[in-house]
Protein backbone atom coordinates (compact mmCIF):
# COMPACT_ATOMS: atom_id res chain seq x y z
CA UNK A 1 0.00 0.00 0.00
CA UNK A 2 1.22 3.28 -0.62
CA UNK A 3 1.11 6.55 1.08
CA UNK A 4 0.02 10.25 -0.10
CA UNK A 5 1.19 13.28 1.15
CA UNK A 6 -1.34 15.87 1.30
CA UNK A 7 -0.64 19.07 2.09
CA UNK A 8 -2.50 22.02 3.54
CA UNK A 9 -2.15 25.39 3.72
CA UNK A 10 -3.94 28.80 4.18
CA UNK A 11 -2.17 29.99 0.56
CA UNK A 12 -2.45 27.81 -2.18
CA UNK A 13 0.71 29.07 -3.65
CA UNK A 14 2.33 27.72 -0.58
CA UNK A 15 0.55 24.39 -0.66
CA UNK A 16 1.88 24.40 -4.84
CA UNK A 17 4.96 25.35 -4.33
CA UNK A 18 5.94 22.89 -1.39
CA UNK A 19 4.44 20.09 -3.20
CA UNK A 20 6.84 21.10 -6.27
CA UNK A 21 9.34 21.05 -4.14
CA UNK A 22 8.96 17.91 -2.53
CA UNK A 23 7.97 16.56 -5.56
CA UNK A 24 10.85 17.35 -7.37
CA UNK A 25 12.87 15.14 -5.03
CA UNK A 26 10.91 12.11 -5.48
CA UNK A 27 9.14 11.97 -8.58
CA UNK A 28 7.07 8.82 -8.00
CA UNK A 29 5.75 9.50 -4.96
CA UNK A 30 2.18 11.03 -5.33
CA UNK A 31 1.39 14.42 -3.32
CA UNK A 32 -1.53 16.32 -3.11
CA UNK A 33 -1.72 20.26 -2.47
CA UNK A 34 -4.89 21.57 -0.89
CA UNK A 35 -4.59 25.64 -0.34
CA UNK A 36 -6.23 28.49 0.81
CA UNK A 37 -10.50 28.83 0.88
CA UNK A 38 -13.12 27.71 -1.97
CA UNK A 39 -13.55 31.42 -3.05
CA UNK A 40 -9.86 32.08 -3.23
CA UNK A 41 -9.14 33.40 -0.46
CA UNK A 42 -6.18 32.82 2.52
CA UNK A 43 -7.54 29.93 4.89
CA UNK A 44 -7.79 26.54 4.97
CA UNK A 45 -10.96 24.41 2.81
CA UNK A 46 -12.21 21.40 4.95
CA UNK A 47 -14.07 20.55 2.55
CA UNK A 48 -11.57 20.21 -0.25
CA UNK A 49 -9.16 18.75 2.95
CA UNK A 50 -11.62 16.05 3.39
CA UNK A 51 -11.62 15.51 -0.57
CA UNK A 52 -8.41 15.09 -1.26
CA UNK A 53 -7.61 13.09 1.85
CA UNK A 54 -11.26 10.26 0.45
CA UNK A 55 -9.60 10.12 -2.81
CA UNK A 56 -6.49 9.16 -1.70
CA UNK A 57 -8.41 6.25 1.14
CA UNK A 58 -10.43 5.29 -2.01
CA UNK A 59 -7.07 4.56 -4.42
CA UNK A 60 -6.38 2.36 -1.82
CA UNK A 61 -3.58 4.80 -0.44
CA UNK A 62 -2.70 5.11 2.97
CA UNK A 63 -2.77 9.21 3.79
CA UNK A 64 -0.60 11.40 5.34
CA UNK A 65 -1.73 15.33 6.12
CA UNK A 66 0.66 17.95 7.01
CA UNK A 67 -0.87 21.60 7.70
CA UNK A 68 0.46 25.09 8.38
CA UNK A 69 -0.80 27.03 10.80
CA UNK A 70 -2.84 26.56 13.85
CA UNK A 71 -6.29 26.85 12.60
CA UNK A 72 -5.02 24.31 9.88
CA UNK A 73 -4.17 22.13 12.73
CA UNK A 74 -8.10 22.47 14.08
CA UNK A 75 -9.43 21.89 10.66
CA UNK A 76 -7.65 18.91 9.70
CA UNK A 77 -8.55 17.13 13.43
CA UNK A 78 -12.02 18.13 12.86
CA UNK A 79 -11.96 16.69 9.28
CA UNK A 80 -9.97 13.51 10.57
CA UNK A 81 -12.50 12.88 13.33
CA UNK A 82 -14.92 12.45 10.81
CA UNK A 83 -13.21 9.58 8.83
CA UNK A 84 -14.16 5.83 10.06
CA UNK A 85 -12.11 4.77 13.08
CA UNK A 86 -10.19 2.47 10.95
CA UNK A 87 -9.02 4.83 7.83
CA UNK A 88 -5.23 5.23 7.83
CA UNK A 89 -4.65 8.62 7.84
CA UNK A 90 -2.14 10.22 10.23
CA UNK A 91 -1.95 13.91 10.84
CA UNK A 92 1.62 14.55 10.66
CA UNK A 93 3.55 16.73 13.82
CA UNK A 94 6.22 18.62 11.39
CA UNK A 95 7.27 21.57 10.44
CA UNK A 96 5.37 22.15 6.85
CA UNK A 97 8.31 22.33 4.33
CA UNK A 98 10.50 20.09 5.94
CA UNK A 99 8.23 18.03 7.12
CA UNK A 100 7.12 17.46 3.76
CA UNK A 101 10.65 16.88 1.98
CA UNK A 102 11.01 14.16 4.50
CA UNK A 103 7.43 12.83 4.04
CA UNK A 104 7.27 12.39 -0.06
CA UNK A 105 10.77 11.17 -0.01
CA UNK A 106 10.24 8.51 2.34
CA UNK A 107 7.07 7.73 1.00
CA UNK A 108 8.79 7.39 -2.28
CA UNK A 109 10.44 4.28 -0.97
CA UNK A 110 7.57 2.75 -0.59
CA UNK A 111 7.54 2.83 3.52
CA UNK A 112 4.39 2.15 5.11
CA UNK A 113 2.35 5.32 6.82
CA UNK A 114 4.17 5.11 10.09
CA UNK A 115 7.47 5.21 8.86
CA UNK A 116 6.42 8.47 6.87
CA UNK A 117 5.17 9.90 9.57
CA UNK A 118 8.31 9.07 11.56
CA UNK A 119 10.62 10.27 8.91
CA UNK A 120 8.57 13.59 8.50
CA UNK A 121 8.11 14.19 12.38
CA UNK A 122 12.19 13.96 12.59
CA UNK A 123 12.35 16.91 10.88
CA UNK A 124 10.95 18.67 14.01
CA UNK A 125 14.31 18.45 15.47
CA UNK A 126 16.13 20.00 12.58
CA UNK A 127 18.72 22.78 13.90
CA UNK A 128 19.34 25.04 11.45
CA UNK A 129 21.96 27.34 13.93
CA UNK B 1 -35.21 35.76 36.26
CA UNK B 2 -35.29 32.53 36.44
CA UNK B 3 -37.86 30.93 34.35
CA UNK B 4 -36.40 28.61 32.01
CA UNK B 5 -36.11 29.49 28.39
CA UNK B 6 -38.91 27.82 26.39
CA UNK B 7 -38.63 24.81 24.51
CA UNK B 8 -36.08 24.62 21.42
CA UNK B 9 -37.85 23.57 18.08
CA UNK B 10 -36.09 23.41 14.60
CA UNK B 11 -37.71 26.79 13.57
CA UNK B 12 -36.38 28.15 17.20
CA UNK B 13 -32.63 26.90 16.38
CA UNK B 14 -33.31 28.77 12.93
CA UNK B 15 -34.55 32.48 15.14
CA UNK B 16 -31.29 31.75 16.91
CA UNK B 17 -28.72 31.64 14.33
CA UNK B 18 -30.67 34.14 12.38
CA UNK B 19 -30.21 36.30 15.51
CA UNK B 20 -26.66 35.42 15.84
CA UNK B 21 -26.22 36.31 12.21
CA UNK B 22 -27.58 39.46 12.64
CA UNK B 23 -25.17 40.58 15.40
CA UNK B 24 -22.27 39.48 13.83
CA UNK B 25 -22.89 41.73 11.39
CA UNK B 26 -23.92 44.17 13.61
CA UNK B 27 -20.36 43.65 15.15
CA UNK B 28 -18.57 42.58 12.44
CA UNK B 29 -16.25 46.08 12.61
CA UNK B 30 -15.72 45.50 16.34
CA UNK B 31 -14.93 41.96 15.95
CA UNK B 32 -11.78 43.05 13.40
CA UNK B 33 -10.65 45.31 15.69
CA UNK B 34 -10.08 42.84 17.96
CA UNK B 35 -8.48 40.33 15.71
CA UNK B 36 -6.44 43.09 14.55
CA UNK B 37 -3.63 43.24 17.11
CA UNK B 38 -2.21 39.58 16.11
CA UNK B 39 -2.01 40.68 12.13
CA UNK B 40 -5.42 38.39 11.23
CA UNK B 41 -8.20 40.91 11.52
CA UNK B 42 -10.41 38.59 9.85
CA UNK B 43 -12.78 37.37 12.65
CA UNK B 44 -15.42 39.37 11.75
CA UNK B 45 -16.02 39.16 8.33
CA UNK B 46 -15.20 35.11 8.17
CA UNK B 47 -17.82 34.51 11.07
CA UNK B 48 -20.03 36.62 8.68
CA UNK B 49 -19.32 34.63 5.77
CA UNK B 50 -19.77 31.43 7.77
CA UNK B 51 -23.57 32.73 9.66
CA UNK B 52 -24.59 33.94 6.12
CA UNK B 53 -24.12 30.32 4.23
CA UNK B 54 -25.46 28.53 7.73
CA UNK B 55 -29.02 30.49 7.24
CA UNK B 56 -28.87 29.85 3.71
CA UNK B 57 -27.91 25.86 3.84
CA UNK B 58 -30.81 25.65 6.78
CA UNK B 59 -33.29 27.19 4.50
CA UNK B 60 -32.37 24.46 1.97
CA UNK B 61 -32.12 21.62 4.23
CA UNK B 62 -35.43 22.00 6.40
CA UNK B 63 -34.05 20.04 9.18
CA UNK B 64 -36.92 18.82 10.97
CA UNK B 65 -35.22 18.62 14.84
CA UNK B 66 -33.41 21.20 16.59
CA UNK B 67 -30.47 18.83 16.81
CA UNK B 68 -30.51 18.49 12.66
CA UNK B 69 -30.34 21.99 12.53
CA UNK B 70 -27.47 22.57 14.72
CA UNK B 71 -25.26 19.31 13.21
CA UNK B 72 -26.29 21.05 9.88
CA UNK B 73 -25.40 24.76 11.30
CA UNK B 74 -22.02 23.36 12.60
CA UNK B 75 -20.94 21.35 9.02
CA UNK B 76 -21.67 24.48 7.01
CA UNK B 77 -19.10 26.63 9.63
CA UNK B 78 -16.43 24.21 9.35
CA UNK B 79 -16.61 24.04 5.67
CA UNK B 80 -17.32 27.86 4.82
CA UNK B 81 -15.42 30.01 7.69
CA UNK B 82 -11.43 29.16 6.33
CA UNK B 83 -10.41 30.07 9.79
CA UNK B 84 -9.66 28.82 13.07
CA UNK B 85 -13.43 30.24 14.01
CA UNK B 86 -14.99 27.34 11.34
CA UNK B 87 -13.64 24.38 13.49
CA UNK B 88 -14.13 25.47 16.89
CA UNK B 89 -18.10 27.05 16.16
CA UNK B 90 -18.77 24.43 13.86
CA UNK B 91 -17.74 21.80 16.38
CA UNK B 92 -19.52 23.68 18.88
CA UNK B 93 -22.61 23.54 17.22
CA UNK B 94 -22.41 20.00 15.44
CA UNK B 95 -21.71 17.91 18.75
CA UNK B 96 -24.30 20.20 20.48
CA UNK B 97 -26.54 18.97 17.69
CA UNK B 98 -25.37 15.49 17.82
CA UNK B 99 -26.19 15.43 21.71
CA UNK B 100 -29.81 16.47 21.14
CA UNK B 101 -30.62 13.36 18.92
CA UNK B 102 -33.90 13.42 17.57
CA UNK B 103 -35.36 15.44 20.80
CA UNK B 104 -38.26 17.50 19.44
CA UNK B 105 -38.66 20.06 20.97
CA UNK B 106 -35.64 20.37 23.17
CA UNK B 107 -35.97 21.38 27.07
CA UNK B 108 -33.80 23.71 28.90
CA UNK B 109 -32.04 21.05 30.47
CA UNK B 110 -31.37 18.68 27.22
CA UNK B 111 -29.85 21.93 25.66
CA UNK B 112 -27.82 22.33 28.74
CA UNK B 113 -26.83 18.82 28.59
CA UNK B 114 -25.90 19.09 24.94
CA UNK B 115 -23.98 22.10 24.96
CA UNK B 116 -21.78 20.65 27.62
CA UNK B 117 -21.17 18.21 25.01
CA UNK B 118 -20.23 21.01 22.48
CA UNK B 119 -17.70 22.63 25.24
CA UNK B 120 -16.12 19.47 25.27
CA UNK B 121 -15.58 18.78 21.83
CA UNK B 122 -14.35 22.28 21.61
CA UNK B 123 -11.82 22.16 24.66
CA UNK B 124 -10.73 18.51 22.89
CA UNK B 125 -10.26 20.32 19.62
CA UNK B 126 -8.46 23.10 20.50
CA UNK B 127 -6.90 22.27 23.92
CA UNK B 128 -7.69 25.30 25.36
CA UNK B 129 -8.71 25.69 29.25
CA UNK B 130 -10.55 28.48 31.04
CA UNK B 131 -8.36 31.11 31.59
CA UNK B 132 -5.93 31.05 28.38
CA UNK B 133 -8.16 33.69 26.45
CA UNK B 134 -9.92 32.30 23.97
CA UNK B 135 -13.89 31.55 23.55
CA UNK B 136 -13.90 28.82 25.67
CA UNK B 137 -13.72 31.37 28.63
CA UNK B 138 -17.22 32.81 27.75
CA UNK B 139 -18.60 29.05 26.83
CA UNK B 140 -17.94 27.55 29.76
CA UNK B 141 -19.41 29.96 32.54
CA UNK B 142 -22.52 29.93 29.59
CA UNK B 143 -22.62 26.30 29.54
CA UNK B 144 -22.23 26.50 33.32
CA UNK B 145 -25.19 28.29 34.13
CA UNK B 146 -27.38 26.61 31.88
CA UNK B 147 -26.67 23.67 33.62
CA UNK B 148 -27.12 25.04 36.91
CA UNK B 149 -31.40 26.05 35.39
CA UNK B 150 -30.29 29.63 35.36
CA UNK B 151 -32.01 31.64 31.89
CA UNK B 152 -30.48 32.26 28.64
CA UNK B 153 -30.55 35.83 29.58
CA UNK B 154 -28.10 34.59 33.06
CA UNK B 155 -26.09 32.29 30.19
CA UNK B 156 -25.84 35.32 28.27
CA UNK B 157 -24.69 37.41 31.39
CA UNK B 158 -22.20 35.19 32.14
CA UNK B 159 -20.55 34.46 28.41
CA UNK B 160 -20.10 38.40 28.51
CA UNK B 161 -18.82 38.77 31.89
CA UNK B 162 -16.33 35.98 30.89
CA UNK B 163 -15.57 37.41 27.12
CA UNK B 164 -14.45 40.47 29.08
CA UNK B 165 -11.83 38.80 31.37
CA UNK B 166 -9.81 37.84 28.83
CA UNK B 167 -9.16 41.17 29.15
CA UNK B 168 -6.60 40.84 31.79
CA UNK B 169 -5.17 37.31 30.37
CA UNK B 170 -2.53 36.05 28.89
CA UNK B 171 -3.43 33.98 25.60
CA UNK B 172 -1.67 30.60 25.22
CA UNK B 173 -3.68 29.21 22.08
CA UNK B 174 -3.98 30.49 18.50
CA UNK B 175 -1.95 33.21 16.76
CA UNK B 176 -2.23 35.77 19.88
CA UNK B 177 -0.33 33.56 21.99
CA UNK B 178 2.02 35.49 20.24
CA UNK B 179 1.94 38.58 21.92
CA UNK B 180 2.17 37.19 25.18
CA UNK B 181 2.28 39.76 27.87
CA UNK B 182 1.78 42.62 25.36
CA UNK B 183 -1.74 40.64 24.87
CA UNK B 184 -3.17 41.99 28.40
CA UNK B 185 -5.64 44.38 27.71
CA UNK B 186 -6.78 42.90 24.23
CA UNK B 187 -10.60 40.94 24.30
CA UNK B 188 -10.61 37.51 22.79
CA UNK B 189 -12.68 38.01 19.67
CA UNK B 190 -13.75 34.74 20.05
CA UNK B 191 -14.96 34.57 23.16
CA UNK B 192 -16.76 38.19 22.49
CA UNK B 193 -18.40 36.13 19.44
CA UNK B 194 -20.00 33.20 21.81
CA UNK B 195 -21.20 36.08 23.70
CA UNK B 196 -23.38 37.40 21.15
CA UNK B 197 -24.50 33.40 20.34
CA UNK B 198 -25.61 33.17 23.77
CA UNK B 199 -27.14 37.13 23.79
CA UNK B 200 -28.97 35.77 20.30
CA UNK B 201 -30.15 32.46 22.74
CA UNK B 202 -31.46 34.97 25.07
CA UNK B 203 -33.41 37.17 22.37
CA UNK B 204 -34.89 34.36 20.60
CA UNK B 205 -36.13 32.52 23.77
CA UNK B 206 -37.48 35.74 24.95
CA UNK B 207 -39.89 36.43 22.49
CA UNK B 208 -41.71 32.94 22.47
CA UNK B 209 -44.06 33.85 25.45
CA UNK B 210 -44.32 30.62 26.79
Amino acid sequence: MSVRVVLLSHSADVARGVADLAGQMAPSATVVPVGGTADGRLGTDADALEAAVTAGLDAGAEVAVLVDLGSAVLTARTVLADLPDQAPVALVDAPFVEGAVAAVVTASTGAALAEVVAQAELARDLRKG
Amino acid sequence: MGRVSAALTAAGVRDWLQRFATAVDEHAGELTDLDRPIGDSDHGVNLQRGTHAVLAALDAADPATPGAALVKAGSTLVSTVGGASGPLFGTLLRRTGKALGDADPVDAAALAAGLRAGLDAVTALGGAQVGEATLVDALAPAVEALEAGGSAQEAAGAAERGAASTDDLVARKGRASYLGERGIGHRDPGAVSIALLFAALAGSTAEDGS
